[in-house]
């Protein structure tokens, strides 16, 4: 039984300025449920707008998307703002934590927005994430006054805190040393292992790659390998 | 909505912020101050000026003017009936000076649920005679209670006392300028002479003084039984009936009204006292623009505090809206700032505009024209706080309109991809 997460179909996506260019050119993949796939390629081959588009932030493109069987072509910026909440989590090369917010407050955010368990559920799963990240004991800092590796991982819990279908990653480990990055790349492995969490990670550290399940390669707008 | 959520995110951007923040709303608050201060003034002096003329004009005044019978023969008579008849050299007819029937009429007013109040008069031209000089003069018969209470009299006796003109026969209150002119005391008599050449002495009980030296330097006031007997008429001679109504601004139509059934002139506030309302409303419109410049101002402010706030807190905006917070999220956040600003500003301005306004009310004014006034004149009308919070409300909600549009435009995917 195949459980699909999300589907691309014949995805073409085109710059404009200076002139008309074509940086995406027929994308057709599939990712199915537990999945660890991650996209690589030279750097302005397009896999990063590949992934904003799959992301739905990006709705200027070509072609069909689908997250969790849903075509997300034709929704409205309110819907496709409350699939991202419900249906993804986003783990970025930079973490963006909210510096005004405590660490727990951070990680609250995106499941208070949600707003389907109250508060007090909400703070015990965060904290569950957290702990399971083994950071528990920051949750109650100041969000800017912790490491550059501990603030990948409060924003790796900030992406999980709503049980999303797929995590999508543009570079997690773009800004980490090599100590942190192993540990980003053993939570991910983890999480794929333990809890059969989707993942899509945009990446063009090839050994990181290496270590998921699949890899699509990207080569000026085409995929050439998956 | 989840407002709750909402509201903390604005917060706490506004608490990162909180100089600037403090900062605009120091600006709301001072517009709303200085609108409450102006309006309370301005409307205090405006009543107050109101008051010197308004306060003792009645809104409808029943008289019979002198003029010349509306109906000549010639109209009257068949064969000309059609055409234009041209009277040349005619006279005004000896009118009677007295409201015919006064009795039954103020017997309707007293029924007349339209009416507040009113209070018969007999107006009388005189002559004070002053050693060989003879003044010109006016004696209005009054009943002193009603007047006071329609007209404010008492609070313009500025000497001796209102009750002693009905308790000391033959008294008589005088203009405080005429008094001074003919360098009379309370106390002493003043002999008169009517238009028909009656002598008659009254003794002075009172001064008044109206704060309009051309009615002071006139007029004096007797009660209506003195004025009846030095005129020599009847106890039913009534010359004025002067009305008060609920609503001022359907004096005209009553007066109409009441000019067609009773069979006398019937004059109104309005025509009487015209340019007063003029006045009113340009103070008006002034205090409204000075607040609303001030207020302009202090949205200018807001407006740079909130494009600052959305440049510096670009990532904030650009995560939020990736982990599934709207643009209309977004642009409800920073309105929120925006409103909270005017909120507390506007609230801080209300107090302050509330002791600025008290402080002006202590300041000294004493002016010989207003006997009754000591301080300057403030108006504590709690419809000012409320356009005053309202004010502050919607300038702070224009002001935010536009950056938190911007806010919520902002597209996550530039923000993230420039990283």
């Amino acid at each position: 039984m195949r459980n699909t997460i999300l589907e691309a179909r014949n995805i073409s996506k085109y710059f404009y300025d200076p002139v008309r260019i074509k940086v995406l050119q027929d994308i057709t993949f599939t990712i199915e449920k537990g999945e660890f796939v991650s996209v690589i390629g030279k750097s302005g081959c397009g896999k990063s707008t590949l992934l904003y588009i799959l992301s739905t932030m990006d709705t200027d493109f070509e072609g069909e998307l689908l997250i969790d069987n849903v075509s997300m072509v034709k929704k409205k910026e309110e819907e496709l703002a409350a699939v991202r909440n419900e249906k993804i989590g986003f783990v970025f090369q930079f973490h963006y934590l909210l510096h005004e917010f405590t660490v727990l407050q951070n990680v609250m955010l995106p499941a208070l927005k949600l707003n389907k368990y109250p508060e007090k559920e909400i703070e015990k799963r965060a904290l569950e994430k957290l702990q399971m990240l083994g950071i528990g004991q920051l949750a109650n800092k100041e969000s800017y006054k912790i490491s550059g590796g501990e603030k990948q991982r409060v924003a790796i819990a900030r992406a999980l805190i709503n049980d999303p279908h797929i995590i999508m990653c543009d570079e997690p480990t773009g800004n980490l040393d090599k100590k942190n990055s192993t540990t980003v790349l053993d939570i991910f492995m983890r999480l794929t292992k333990e809890f059969n969490q989707t993942l899509l990670v945009v990446t063009h550290d090839n050994s990181f790659a290496a270590a998921t399940d699949r890899i699509i390669e990207i080569e000026d707008g085409r995929i050439i390998r998956q | 909505m989840n407002f709750k959520l909402l509201l903390s995110i604005a917060n706490s951007l506004l608490i990162a912020r909180l100089r600037q923040s403090m900062v605009a709303a120091v600006g709301v608050t001072f517009g709303i101050a200085m609108f409450i201060a102006m309006q309370s003034f301005m409307t205090g002096l405006n009543k107050l000026l109101d008051g010197l003329v308004i306060n003792r004009t009645p809104h409808v005044r029943l008289y019979n003017e002198i003029k010349p019978n509306p109906r000549q023969p010639v109209n009257e008579y068949e064969s000309y009936k059609g055409s234009y008849n041209f009277i040349r050299s005619l006279k005004p007819s000896n009118v009677r000076l007295a409201i015919y029937n006064n009795g039954n009429i103020m017997q309707a007013l007293k029924m007349d649920k339209r009416v507040l109040g009113f209070t018969p008069r007999i107006t009388a031209q005189v002559f004070f005679n002053n050693g060989v000089i003879d003044i010109n003069g006016v004696i209005n018969g009054i009943d002193a209670g009603r007047e006071s209470r329609l007209f404010h009299f008492t609070d313009y006796v500025v000497a001796g006392k209102v009750e002693d003109m009905k308790n000391i026969s033959n008294s008589i209150i005088l203009g405080k300028a005429l008094a001074e002119t003919m360098l009379i005391n309370i106390g002493d008599v003043v002999q008169i002479t009517t238009v028909d050449g009656e002598r008659y002495p009254l003794k002075v009980v009172g001064f008044f003084q109206s704060g309009i030296r051309d009615i002071d330097m006139i007029q004096s006031y007797t009660t209506i039984a003195t004025t009846q007997k030095i005129l020599g008429k009847p106890g039913n001679y009534i010359t004025d009936i002067e009305i008060k109504l609920k609503d001022l601004n359907k004096a005209p139509a009553i007066a109409k009204e009441f000019a067609k059934s009773y069979h006398t002139d019937a004059e109104d506030i309005q025509t009487a006292n015209a340019q007063y309302e003029t006045g009113s409303n340009v103070r008006l419109v002034i205090s409204y623009s000075v607040a609303f410049t001030l207020l302009l101002v202090a949205g200018f402010g807001i407006y740079n505090i909130l494009n600052m706030m959305i440049y510096e807190k670009m990532d904030s905006i650009a995560i939020l809206k990736a982990t599934g917070f709207s643009g209309n999220d977004v642009k409800r956040i920073f309105l929120t700032i925006s409103l909270s600003i005017g909120f507390v500003g506007g609230m801080l301005g209300l107090l302050f505009g509330f002791l600025l306004s008290m402080g002006i009310n202590h300041i000294p004014f004493e002016t010989a024209a207003l006997p009754t006034v000591k301080t300057y004149p403030v108006n504590y009308n709690p419809a000012f706080y409320i356009i005053g919070i309202l004010f502050s409300l919607l300038t702070t909600y224009l002001a935010g309109l536009l950056p938190a549009r911007k806010a919520g435009r902002v597209d996550p995917v530039i923000i993230i991809r420039g990283k």
